[in-house]
Order: structure tokens, then C-alpha cells, then sequence
């Protein structure tokens, strides 16, 4: 019996100890905190933005980083000398550190200056002098950190004096200095850096002089202090080794010498592989032990942005602070038509950046992160497909919409079609798709009005795009839009409207390529084409399913030829692919950055370059040569014209299509506008954390009668168990007395 | 045992040898250093020089296993396989591709690890035994039946269901913990909430089976007879007694997996956004980071070969009659 009020007793001690949680709970919920809030109480309400990263970013260093998840970090930091205007469409270009935009000057072999309007094959040089703006300071940093005598602290480190660093903050003392023309010349310098490996460098010693050159001395001195430090630290100093193209003119302008003509090196210059590095923080970063310590430029940049990486911790969060040493930099006072009807110019004049700090957090899945923003706790959300018939709903004309959940949370909707294209591409090179005889461009005809790509955008990416009519993308220059724009091979232009040609007429084109109802005229053999894919993951086997229908539509059998990455990869490399899936996301917003794409000597398998469809048209060639040295305006546009019409007919590619991009936002979430092209966007952006703060409270109430329920369903099951219990141990007792 | 200890410790070496043989094999037969180059380098603008240049900085320049330009010992020394496997031996793991020491790496990302790892083992351990016994108590009953099939149940459902369930039941509609994230010291409380609950429950339907028939082949022995007749109640029999003699089977499952807790869980850390080390060999291998991959199936392999230890030298504990020798 003693057993039994022993249970019992022990029954009452747990029911107290649950009462005593449920009154935790009920106590820690009154002060209004959300319990599902994943950030510190003492955070709420500042004026902090918190956004996510979906990888580790791999570089940080701006001569080496060349991925759009790594801008949005480091963007904010450094500062090139141009940046694009935040709210103006077509995209400009504007001054961002230099005083203006740089106007260039042609030289002749012997360095006579030509006149602007001079022939490109007269020019021998093109030189752009760029003024910067003086009272530009760095944000804090060791490397700049000098002592009462003005040296530096932390230039000439020992490994003792690095016994008790770990990270960048374990040094104390932090100093700055001001931005000077010396510091652009010396990133430059830095893409032909053997150790950085820069992406650009190989096109850049196309176009600036002396720099392949100097690419070659650095390397031979690379290897010799290499060899000569063993597993020790190696520094080049590159202000010892002059660059011939690129020079300080004075301490707030620097020259570049361009080989030739080359305009589009502006649009370069707002980029981060421009942006200004000081000799010290390499000089810094490059000291014995630093490497060992994942100290260096590619962990933690230095600029002279409005924000500075304050925490870098990709495993779970990467911290963005405002630079206190920011200088004087105003929100816009002008944009395009509809912004200040939007609020976009509610802020104009005022000086900037709004917001604190941003937090970026790692998230990788992306359902945890749809439901952390409809919670508020992300600022800004993109749409995966899962979570898109939540959030967007077409309306009559097609346009898309929020759902009446997302309107209830005031969530707004921003789109903008991409500048870039994703195609399928044939190769050139191969027998029966390639060349530019007659059979084979109308059997790639065939199969271009054959897929359908206002379809696939249809059912593999919920409407988020458009059918392109050619390589230039909406919103660069070369783009035509309506009837002007649409591409006659493939669409009709009916009644103001583009409709896709019949499949009669595919039939009838495959049918005089030799194709007749899908067989070889000559051999009677169906005729089979491979589709060579690097897919993987459940989604990719339905849109291979969609290849293939299209491709039965005109009786074309089509075989998918699946492999992994690098082998697809090879294979485009080698030439060996028939069909392939390809895409291009631009650089800057010239049609040079897309026609290129079909650049003859730009070709993957001979000169390993970015036509992967390995297009050579010798008219092609020389349009292009013309055409990417010219200004904007009618002419360039008459040869654009010329050339598009060339592809679209000789159709090297299907046209496939342009993405859109959704991005969804809170409405406390302000001055958001999409700019495919800055990188610094960070610091127009402002936001209400008071109307946050109260809308997280609002929406994200403990729910607690479920635990409840929970919680009597299990007592309910227990009760018999204990009941059951009692009885066999009360009826072994017995049998026991 | 300190002789056995050594001995087992010295097997391990060409274990742990094979191992790195086989991961050198199979990840270069998938990858060449060329594939890696192009990874990391990206897709745009890469040319032949600068994949030249990434494999000179990271030692994949040279031959994989055997160099023929070499003579003597260098023909195996001044290899890759011998410039990223040796030192593994004395535990310096190197830098990853993207320069970030390994080393601390893995030291920074077991905490969060270990912070799910544990409670869901200890918790787990707790529920699965308390559970199987509860259905041994009950056996032949509608508890133990229903008890059953509610294993096979639990057993049945993909972990992923749990995670997305999970997450949409407490974090989403009832609002209780966050969704996903990670915080340090105390604040990592309500991030764990979730991910070890659903530990917990995805493990609950195998394991208490196991530990069901465990106790169940116990249960009719006669040792077990002998404390009944003592007056024992079935409580203290089943605790006392039988968990006590059931322990082996028990810990040849438990302590070897003990040391593998460090490793972390892949899906879990995933969704939840935890950056312990399952996310990281994950990441590692979609990145084709070989130097990664090789440091954690190293790790695991040592940390595989030390529960087998640990194992053995539990045994010794539990059962006297169990010697080392």
C-alpha cells in the first residue's frame, strides 16, 4: 500500500511542477515579447535590418569577388568611383567617389590627341582621368592605427605580438586616413596579382595597357619571394612596380590608359574591382601569421562605404555597421516618373545611410525563411515556387498581384525583369544542329517555334518572366520593344500582340531542312537529338519531360543526356554537347555584354570564351567590332538592329526568356526600389522599427490551448495505464499476502 | 586494458589510412582539381590561367598519387595525396579552399553541434528507455500493442516531416519557439527547443522497439523471477534488474555513438540554420571543398574508431566478467 501512495505522491509533485511551467509561461508572456522573437529583446525596436545569406560568401576581396551574393556584402563597403543611379531608368551612371563622370581622350600611335568623334581604328589609346573627391576617410581600422610618434602599430607585428589575436577586433586600436587617388591605382594593380587570382584580369590586360605585362613581372616576383619566404608570409609591394597604364596624377586623380577604344570600362569603374585598396591593410593583412588567423582582405574588406563588416561569421551571421567616418552623402533629389508618387522622394536631400546596422543571417532553407518574414522577423523576402500561390495571384490582365493574406499584412510587391537570359543554346559545331548552311538553320527554326518558352515560364516558373525576342534583355540599350522588337522567325505580330508561329510552319521548315515529319529524307531514320543537361534534384526530371514534348510536337525525338556538373561542364569545353540549357546575367547595362555572347573569337571550344554556343558569322564579327566601341544613339542602334536580325535568323539559340524578379516587403520596409545594377543600395533603404516592433507583437502571439489540449489528450492516456497500474500491482500484493 | 587500449589505437592507423585512400579515391574520381578550380573560381570570365593559378596556391598542381618526375621517396612524397593526407595524422586539418582555417572551423561549429546532439541523446536515451519499459510493464496488453504501433508509426515518417511539421505546428500556428537560428550561452535555449523535441520524437519509434525486445528476452529469465519473489514491485524490477542486465546490448548501441555527437545532424542544422558541423561537411561537399570533405570523413572516422573503444571499455563497467586483454 505504501507503494501506491508513493505513486501518488509523485502524481501530485509532477502536476505542481507542470503548474509551476504553465505559470512561467504565463508570466514571461505578459511582457507582450513574442516567444518565437529569434532575436535578443535588447534588439527590438533599433533601427536594425535583418536579411539573409544563403551561402558563405567565398570572397570578400574586391578583386576577386565576382558573385551577386558577395556584393550585396561587400558592395556596401567599398566605393568605386562611379555607382548607378539609385532611382533613374535606363540605368546611368553617376559619380560616386569621383568628383565626375570621367571623359575620355583619344590618342593617336603617337599620342596626338584625336577628336571625340574620331574613328575607332584611329585610336591607339583612350585615356580617362578621374578626379576623387578630397575629405574621404576610411573606416576605423588596425591597419591604419599610428601611435603619439605617427607610426604605425601594427605594421611591423611579431608572432608574440599576435599570441592573444584571433580576430580583427583583438587588435585595440583602430585609426583612419583619407582617401587618395594612390589607393585606386593600387587595386588596380592588384588584378594582376598572381596571389588574388582576379577574374577580370585577363580581360582587363586586353583593354588596359601595360597591364598583362605587369602581370607577368608580378608572377616572376611571386615566385621568387615565394621560394625565398618558404611557409612564411609573402608581400609584394606593388608600390614598387610602376603599371604603365594606370599612373597618380596628383593625390586626388588618378589615369587610366585604355588600349584602343573601350567604353565600357565606365561601367567597370562602378564596380567593386575598382574600388580603392590601401597599400598599409595589404601591407597589414600580408604579415607572418595573419593567413593563420584568416586575417586578409578576403574576410574582413576595408572601405570607405557608408556600412563596415563588423562581424563576419559565415557559419551563422555576417554584421554590417555604419562606417562612422561616412562622409556627407544625400539621398537623391530626382528619379523616373511615378517615384515621388511612391514616397521614393519623401527622403530626397537627406543625408544617408538610415539604417544602423544590418544582420544578415544564414539561412539556407527556404521555407524557415518564408515563414520568418510573414512573421517579421526578415524585412525583404524573395518568393520560392512552394510558398508563391500564397503570396501572388494573377489578375484579369495578367498582371500579378498579392494575395489577400499579403495585402492584409501590408506587405508590398516589387518587379523588375532581369538583366539577364536564360536559353537553349545548339552548338555550332555539331553536324547535324550546327553550321550555317541552310539545312541546319531551318531544322534549328523548326525546333525554336517548337518550344515553347511563354509555356515553360508558364509552368516552371509561375509567370516570372518573359519570352525573349533576342539576347538584349528589357532595360539595356538595344532592347526594342513591341513589333520593332519581335522576333520574326519564331512570332507573328498579330493584331498588337506577338503569336507564336504554328506548328505548320516549324513542320514545313523541318520538312525542307530534310526532316520530313521527323525522319531523315535520305536514311528514313527518326531523327534523334541529345539534350545535354548537369540537372539534378526531383524538379529537373519534369522540365527534361517538357524538352522532350516540346521537341515531339514537330515528331523530333529528343534524348536527355544527364550528367554531373563538371562533366557537363567538360563537355561544353570539349564541344562534345548537341543541345544545351545556358544563361547570362549582365555585367553592366550595354548590349556589348550580351552580344558578345555570339562573338565568333569569344568562342567556348576554340578560345575559351562565354559562346558557349561557339557562333562564328564573319558578319556577326564585324558588326560587333563596330558596334561595342560606339556610343549610345541611332547608329549604334541601326547596327544592333543588323545584327540581332542575324541571329534571330541563323537562331544559334532558342531566345528562351528573361526572369522577373518578385521581391516581397513589410511595410515599415522604405524606399525600396529594384536596382539589378548598384551594388550599394544599402544605404538608401530606411525603415520604421517602432511600426516593426508593433506588427511583430501583433501577428506572433503565443498560441497555447493546442499544448493544452496536448497536455489533457496525454493525462487521458495515462489515466488507464496508471489505473491499470494500481490494479496489477494491488493484485500482486494480494497474491503476495 | 592500457596494453589492449595501444593495440586497438595502432589497428586504427591503417584503418584510418584505407579511409583517407578511399575518400582521395572517390572524390577525385567525381572531381578533378580542374572541377574544383571552376567551382571556386565561378562561371564567368574563368580562364586556363587562372584555374592554373588556384591549383598552384592550393597544392592541386601536382600529381594526385604517384609522380613520375620525382625520384625515389618523392615520387610518393610530391603528390597530393601525400601533401593533404600526412598531416591529417597529426590532426592539422589545413585550410578550406576558401582560405578559412579548418581547424577552427571545426572547433567553433561543434558547440552548436553538441548543443542538439546531447539533449536529443540524453533525452532521447531517457524517453526510449522509460517508454519500452512502460510497453514490457504492459506487455500482452492494448498499451503494449497500440504502443507498437505507434512505434512503427513514428518509425514510418520521414525526419523531414517532422522538421516541416514541426516548425509549422510549434514555430508557425502556435508561435512558441523561433522557426529556424542560432544564438550562443543561454539565448540558444529556445533555438534548441524545437530541433531536439523533434530529435527526440524521430527517434522514439526504432529505438524503443529495440529496447522493447531487449527487455522482453530479460523479462523471462530467472533472475527476474527471484525479485518478483522477493516482493519487489514490477517498478523496481524493471528498473533495477532488467535495465541493469540488458545494458550491453544497450551500450554497444549508445557509447559508439557517443563521439560521432560531435559530427552533427545533417538535416536538422540545415533547416534550423544551426552551423554545427553537419551543415558544414554538407556545404563542403556540395562546394566540392575536398579539403572539408577529407578533414570531417577523417574526423568521423576517428571519432567512429574511438566509440568502438569507448564501447569495449564500457562493457568493462557493466559486466565484470568482461575483460580486456
Amino acid at each position: 500500500m505504501s507503494g501506491l501512495l508513493h505513486l501518488r505522491e509523485k502524481i501530485i509533485r509532477h502536476i505542481n511542477i507542470l503548474l509551476l511551467v504553465y505559470l512561467t509561461l504565463l508570466l514571461s508572456s505578459c511582457d507582450g515579447r513574442p516567444w518565437n522573437n529569434p532575436y535578443p529583446a535588447v534588439d527590438d525596436g533599433k533601427n536594425i535590418l535583418y536579411s539573409v545569406f544563403l551561402q558563405r560568401p567565398k570572397h570578400l576581396d574586391p578583386a576577386r569577388s565576382y558573385s551577386e551574393e558577395e556584393y550585396v556584402i561587400h558592395g556596401q563597403v567599398y566605393e568605386p568611383p562611379l555607382q548607378y543611379h539609385y532611382l533613374k531608368r535606363p540605368y546611368q551612371l553617376e559619380p560616386l567617389t569621383a568628383v565626375s563622370i570621367p571623359v575620355p581622350v583619344y590618342q593617336d600611335k603617337v599620342g596626338h590627341v584625336l577628336p571625340d568623334n574620331a574613328e575607332p581604328d584611329q585610336i591607339a589609346y583612350t585615356l580617362y582621368d578621374i578626379h576623387i573627391k578630397p575629405g574621404i576617410l576610411y573606416q576605423p581600422h588596425p591597419a591604419f592605427a599610428r601611435n603619439k610618434a605617427g607610426e604605425f602599430v601594427y605594421q611591423s607585428l611579431t608572432e608574440s605580438d599576435l599570441e592573444h589575436v584571433k580576430i580583427l577586433s583583438d587588435f585595440k586600436n583602430r585609426g583612419t586616413r583619407e582617401l587618395i587617388a594612390r589607393d585606386y591605382v593600387y587595386e588596380i594593380k592588384r588584378l594582376a596579382h598572381p596571389g588574388v587570382n582576379s577574374p577580370i584580369f585577363s580581360l582587363m590586360a586586353d583593354y588596359i595597357d601595360g597591364l598583362k605585362e605587369y602581370g607577368d613581372l608580378l608572377k616572376k616576383r611571386y615566385q621568387e619571394k615565394k621560394k625565398a619566404a618558404g611557409d612564411g608570409a609573402v608581400y609584394l609591394d606593388l608600390e614598387r612596380y610602376p603599371l604603365s597604364g594606370v599612373k597618380v596624377v596628383d593625390r586626388y586623380t588618378y589615369q587610366i590608359r585604355i588600349k584602343g577604344k573601350y567604353p565600357q570600362i565606365l561601367y567597370w569603374l562602378a564596380m567593386p574591382f575598382f574600388a580603392p585598396v590601401a597599400p598599409e591593410v595589404d601591407r597589414f593583412y600580408s604579415q607572418n601569421g595573419m593567413k593563420e588567423r584568416n586575417l586578409n582582405l578576403d574576410w574582413y574588406p576595408v572601405g570607405t562605404g557608408a556600412y563596415m563588416l563588423e562581424e563576419n561569421n559565415p557559419n551563422r551571421r555576417m554584421v554590417l555597421e555604419k562606417n562612422p567616418n561616412f562622409r556627407a552623402d544625400y539621398y537623391p533629389s530626382s528619379g523616373e516618373a511615378g517615384d515621388r508618387q511612391a514616397g521614393l522622394l519623401d527622403d530626397a536631400g537627406k543625408r544617408m545611410p538610415f539604417i544602423d546596422k544590418v544582420i544578415y543571417i544564414l539561412e539556407k532553407e527556404s521555407i524557415p525563411y518564408w515563414n520568418k518574414f510573414l512573421q517579421g522577423y526578415y524585412d525583404a523576402s524573395g518568393i520560392s515556387s512552394d510558398s508563391f500561390d500564397q503570396a501572388i495571384q494573377f489578375v484579369g490582365s495578367g498582371e500579378a498581384s498579392l494575395t489577400e493574406e499579403m495585402k492584409k499584412k501590408q506587405i508590398k510587391l516589387l518587379t523588375a525583369v532581369e538583366t539577364s537570359i536564360f536559353y537553349m543554346g545548339f552548338n555550332m559545331l555539331d553536324k547535324v544542329v550546327g553550321g550555317q548552311n541552310e539545312r541546319a538553320r531551318k531544322l534549328r527554326q523548326a525546333i525554336s517555334i517548337a518550344v515553347d518558352y511563354d509555356d515553360y515560364i508558364s509552368i516552371f516558373r509561375n509567370g516570372r518572366g518573359i519570352a525573349s525576342q533576342g539576347p538584349i534583355p528589357p532595360g539595356i540599350f538595344g532592347y526594342l520593344e513591341g513589333k520593332k522588337g519581335h522576333n520574326p522567325v519564331t512570332y507573328k505580330w498579330e493584331n498588337g500582340k506577338l503569336k507564336r508561329r504554328s506548328l505548320a510552319e516549324a513542320r514545313r521548315l523541318l520538312a525542307e531542312a530534310g526532316y520530313p515529319d521527323g525522319r531523315d529524307a535520305k536514311t528514313g531514320k527518326p531523327l534523334l537529338l541529345h539534350f545535354d543537361s548537369a540537372g539534378s534534384g526531383p524538379g529537373e526530371k519534369a522540365v527534361w519531360d517538357w524538352y522532350k514534348k516540346q521537341f515531339s510536337k514537330i515528331d523530333i525525338q529528343l534524348e536527355v543526356r544527364n550528367t554531373d556538373y563538371n562533366r557537363f561542364r567538360s563537355k561544353m569545353r570539349d564541344g562534345n554537347a548537341q543541345i544545351f540549357s545556358w544563361g547570362w546575367n549582365a555585367d553592366y547595362p550595354d548590349p556589348e555584354n550580351f552580344l558578345f555572347l555570339l562573338y565568333g573569337p569569344n568562342g567556348k571550344v576554340k578560345h575559351h570564351g562565354e559562346n558557349a554556343a561557339n557562333y562564328d558569322n564573319p558578319e556577326f564579327n564585324k558588326l560587333f567590332e563596330k558596334m561595342k566601341n560606339m556610343d549610345n544613339g541611332s547608329d549604334r542602334q541601326k547596327l544592333i538592329d543588323q545584327m540581332v536580325a542575324i541571329v534571330r535568323y541563323e537562331a544559334p539559340w532558342i531566345w528562351g526568356f528573361h526572369p522577373k524578379k518578385f521581391v516581397l516587403y513589410h511595410s515599415w520596409y522604405l524606399n525600396a526600389k529594384l536596382n539589378l545594377m548598384a551594388q550599394n543600395s544599402l544605404k538608401y533603404k530606411k525603415l520604421d522599427p517602432g511600426k516593426r516592433l508593433a506588427k511583430r507583437r501583433a501577428w506572433n502571439k503565443p498560441v497555447l490551448w493546442p499544448v493544452w489540449l496536448m497536455l489533457l489528450v496525454l493525462i487521458l492516456i495515462i489515466i488507464p495505464a496508471v489505473i491499470a497500474y494500481m490494479k496489477k500491482e494491488r493484485r500482486s500484493m494480494n497474491m503476495r499476502a | 586494458m592500457f596494453a589492449y587500449i595501444i593495440r586497438r589505437i595502432l589497428y586504427s592507423l591503417p584503418i584510418l589510412i584505407g579511409v583517407n585512400l578511399m575518400t582521395f579515391s572517390l572524390f577525385f574520381i567525381v572531381n578533378s582539381p580542374d572541377d574544383m578550380a571552376r567551382m571556386h573560381l565561378g562561371q564567368k570570365r574563368v580562364t586556363e590561367g587562372a584555374i592554373e593559378k588556384w591549383k598552384q596556391a592550393r597544392g592541386y598542381d601536382k600529381p594526385l598519387i604517384y609522380n613520375e618526375a620525382e625520384s625515389g621517396v618523392g615520387k610518393v612524397t610530391n603528390t597530393i595525396f601525400y601533401d593533404k593526407s600526412v598531416r591529417l595524422f597529426a590532426f592539422d586539418f589545413g585550410y578550406a579552399d576558401d582560405g578559412r582555417p579548418i581547424g577552427e572551423d571545426i572547433l567553433q561549429r561543434m558547440w552548436p553541434s553538441l548543443a542538439i546532439a546531447i539533449p536529443i541523446f540524453l533525452v532521447g536515451i531517457l524517453v526510449n528507455i522509460c517508454f519500452a519499459l512502460l510497453l514490457v510493464f504492459f506487455r500482452s496488453t492494448y498499451i503494449d500493442v497500440w504502443g507498437v504501433v505507434f512505434s512503427v508509426v513514428l518509425m514510418s515518417i520521414s525526419t523531414l516531416f517532422y522538421i516541416i511539421g514541426g516548425q509549422y505546428l510549434l514555430g508557425k500556428l502556435m508561435q512558441l519557439v523561433p522557426i529556424s537560428g542560432y544564438d550562443t550561452g543561454f539565448s540558444a535555449f529556445k533555438f534548441l527547443v524545437l530541433p531536439v523535441i523533434i530529435g527526440v520524437i524521430g527517434g522514439i519509434g526504432s529505438s524503443t522497439r529495440w529496447y522493447r525486445t531487449i527487455f522482453l528476452e530479460e523479462i523471462g529469465k530467472d533472475y527476474v523471477r527471484t525479485a518478483r519473489a522477493k516482493g519487489l514491485s514490477e517498478i523496481r524490477v524493471l528498473f533495477r534488474h532488467i535495465l541493469k542486465n540488458a545494458m550491453i546490448p544497450i551500450l554497444t548501441g549508445i557509447v559508439v555513438i557517443i563521439p560521432l555527437l560531435f559530427m552533427g545532424s545533417l538535416l536538422l542544422e540545415s533547416f534550423f540554420g544551426v552551423p554545427g558541423l553537419g551543415s558544414y561537411t554538407i556545404d563542403a561537399i556540395q562546394s566540392q571543398d575536398f579539403a572539408i570533405v577529407r578533414s570531417m570523413v577523417f574526423l568521423g572516422s576517428v571519432l567512429y574508431i574511438a566509440g568502438l573503444l569507448l564501447t569495449d571499455i564500457s562493457y568493462t563497467m557493466v559486466d565484470p566478467r568482461v575483460r580486456l586483454g
